[in-house]
């Protein structure tokens, strides 16, 4: 893939990033920094890929291996917790008027 | 289907995945699933990445994701509500972590010939992830310690720190110039990352506990670039995506909090609360008054007999754990005819947000949780207004000292209502560290106290009422 193509994603994404959000209101913005936080534990998919073409070679071994577990950490913990402030959003019935406003 | 189009198959619906989530994510009533179509689009990702081309050492991989799952969901199950944001600051070092680990692999994984002297364009996108995920890394390390209270909260200063930062800036630039090109690469690239963590330290220190939201949220969005970044060095499609996303969602989410609370943000991460100056001010200008202090009991009849109460609640109340009370005395006043509110302005607690999750959790019923927009016209009808555990966010300094440092930001009118009590674990300052007139008002009664149990009080009273 060319960088420029990189770019050209790149910076669509940051558009996408910042319409998507743009009108969140401020009572749900700790499960969005929560859950943008999971979100970025895609770093796992690096490690994963970095320790698999690892072959003989211990440094990058060590290194795919480590990052791995710490990528998980961030995917699992952050989409649990996540998970977990939202539960109890979702168990309240007759909100949504205040919600739809 | 050949196996080589899975990952980009995968990548792509892995994305709009995100990308819907995070959608989702800003609605209260699809927040759930946001957050769930976001988690199967990782395991998408993930499974497209065993189909990559070249890939070995599959049970290496699948053991190391066992090591990370088994502790990422204990903590992220275990956890009380009230530590959330340490907790979202932790998981979000261990990205940063992740994403300086796969820089440095990517890093001396290029082949010798690929050296030109000078700039190295391929080399950027490596250099600049091992820095900043190196930064989120040891950054939110310092912030989970300070939430956790491993670390001193306050405000850390020494002297020539501007300058120190500086020269670690200086020599984060030289590394990263000679890295690329040097014969000794190895060395200046673990001094690139030593350096990086070490600025990560000594940026969050300083840093007042009040700004701790706006810290975490900034270093979300510096995990996010470099998440991205590492998917420009491995040419990912999932990872540049992904990466950007929360990159830029989480500065504008930052943005959203700085102005929320009327500060910049080059304020928040260069100068912080509570300079001596200003401290110093303060405690003259209000050394000389008296705190009325109020029962329990009287607070409760206070209470009892008010048609309407407002309750405004701060970081004292989760720290307290005494949201399930709260709600009880809410309960409690309904029964007796009053109308009760809870007022939450948007940075109580230490997240934007924080309140409402606590309260959530204690079954309050949404409706009831108002903005400050919403309630601050309300101040002026109210008979009791009952603070517990919140300070800075109701002193009227932010509207009428020009030199409190909270000065411009906006604040709840509690100061209309006409009886203000106040329940407070001490007599010192807030954790910004800047006096509150409030409390000195002649309509103010404090109750000192624990939260909770002073709430508990405050419910068997009114019962006995």
């Amino acid at each position: 893939m060319s960088a420029l193509a990189m770019t050209y994603i790149f910076i669509l994404a940051i558009f996408a990033g910042v319409e998507v959000i743009s009108r969140v209101p401020t009572v749900l913005h700790t499960p969005l920094m929560s859950g943008a936080n999971a979100i970025h534990g895609i770093v796992l998919v690096g490690g994963i890929a970095l320790l698999g073409t690892s072959g003989d070679n211990k440094l990058l071994f060590t290194l795919g291996f480590v990052a791995v577990i710490l990528g998980t950490l961030n995917v699992v913990g952050g989409f649990v917790v996540t998970d977990r402030m939202l539960e109890m959003f979702r168990a309240k019935p007759s909100t949504k008027d205040k919600e739809q406003k | 289907m050949t196996t080589a189009s899975v990952p980009p198959a995968a990548y792509l619906i892995a994305s709009l995945l995100f990308i819907l989530g995070l959608k989702r994510l800003s609605n209260p009533r699809t927040a759930r699933s946001g957050n769930q179509m976001a988690a199967v689009g990782m395991v998408l990702a993930i499974i497209g990445t065993f189909c990559l081309p070249n890939m070995g050492h599959f049970g290496w991989i699948i053991v190391a994701i066992a090591i990370g799952t088994v502790p990422g969901w204990a903590l992220a199950r275990g956890v009380k509500m009230t530590a959330m944001p340490q907790m979202v600051s932790l998981f979000n070092g261990m990205g940063g972590a992740c994403a300086l680990f796969i820089s440095l692999g990517e890093f001396w994984k290029r082949p010798d010939a690929a050296k030109p002297p000078g700039i190295d364009l391929e080399a950027l996108p490596m250099l600049l992830g091992i820095i900043l995920g190196a930064i989120s890394f040891s950054g939110s390390l310092i912030a989970f310690g300070k939430l956790q209270g491993l670390v001193s909260e306050k405000s850390l200063r020494w002297p020539g720190q501007k300058v120190i930062n500086a020269l670690l800036l200086l020599g984060i630039l030289i590394c990263a110039f000679q890295a690329p090109s040097s014969d000794q690469s190895s060395n200046w690239i673990i001094g690139l990352a030593a350096i990086s963590l070490v600025l990560g330290v000594l940026q969050v220190l300083p840093i007042g506990g009040a700004d701790m939201p706006v810290v975490i949220s900034v270093l979300n969005s510096c995990t996010g670039v470099a998440a991205a970044l590492t998917g420009f060095a491995m040419q990912n499609m999932s990872m540049i995506i992904a990466g950007t996303l929360v990159g830029a969602a989480g500065a504008l989410l930052t943005l959203l909090m700085c102005q929320a609370m009327n500060r910049s943000l080059a304020k928040v991460i260069f100068g912080s609360f509570g300079g001596g100056g200003a401290k110093a001010a303060a405690a003259a200008q209000t050394g000389d008054r008296t705190m009325r202090e109020i029962t329990a009991a009287e607070s409760a009849i206070l209470l009892a007999y008010a048609r309407k109460v407002i309750v405004v609640p701060g970081y004292g109340l989760a720290v307290a754990q005494a949201q399930h009370l709260v709600h009880e005395l809410e309960s409690q006043l309904e029964k007796r005819g009053a109308e009760v509110k809870y007022a939450i302005h948007p940075v109580a607690g230490r997240m934007p947000g924080h309140m409402n999750v606590l309260l959530a959790e204690a079954d309050v019923p949404y409706p009831k949780l108002l903005d400050m927009e919403e309630i601050n016209p309300e101040f002026d009808q109210a008979d009791v207004v009952l603070i517990i555990g919140a300070n800075d966010v109701v002193n009227p300094a932010a509207r009428t000292d020009a030199g409190s440092p909270i000065y411009g930001m906006p604040i709840l009118n509690a100061d209309h209502a006409k009886n203000i009590i106040v329940i407070k674990r001490g007599r010192g300052a807030g954790f910004a560290g800047i006096e509150n007139a409030l409390f000195y008002d002649a309509k103010t009664r404090m109750l000192f106290g624990d939260a909770k149990s002073m709430v508990q009080e405050l419910v068997t009273e009114v019962k006995a009422v």
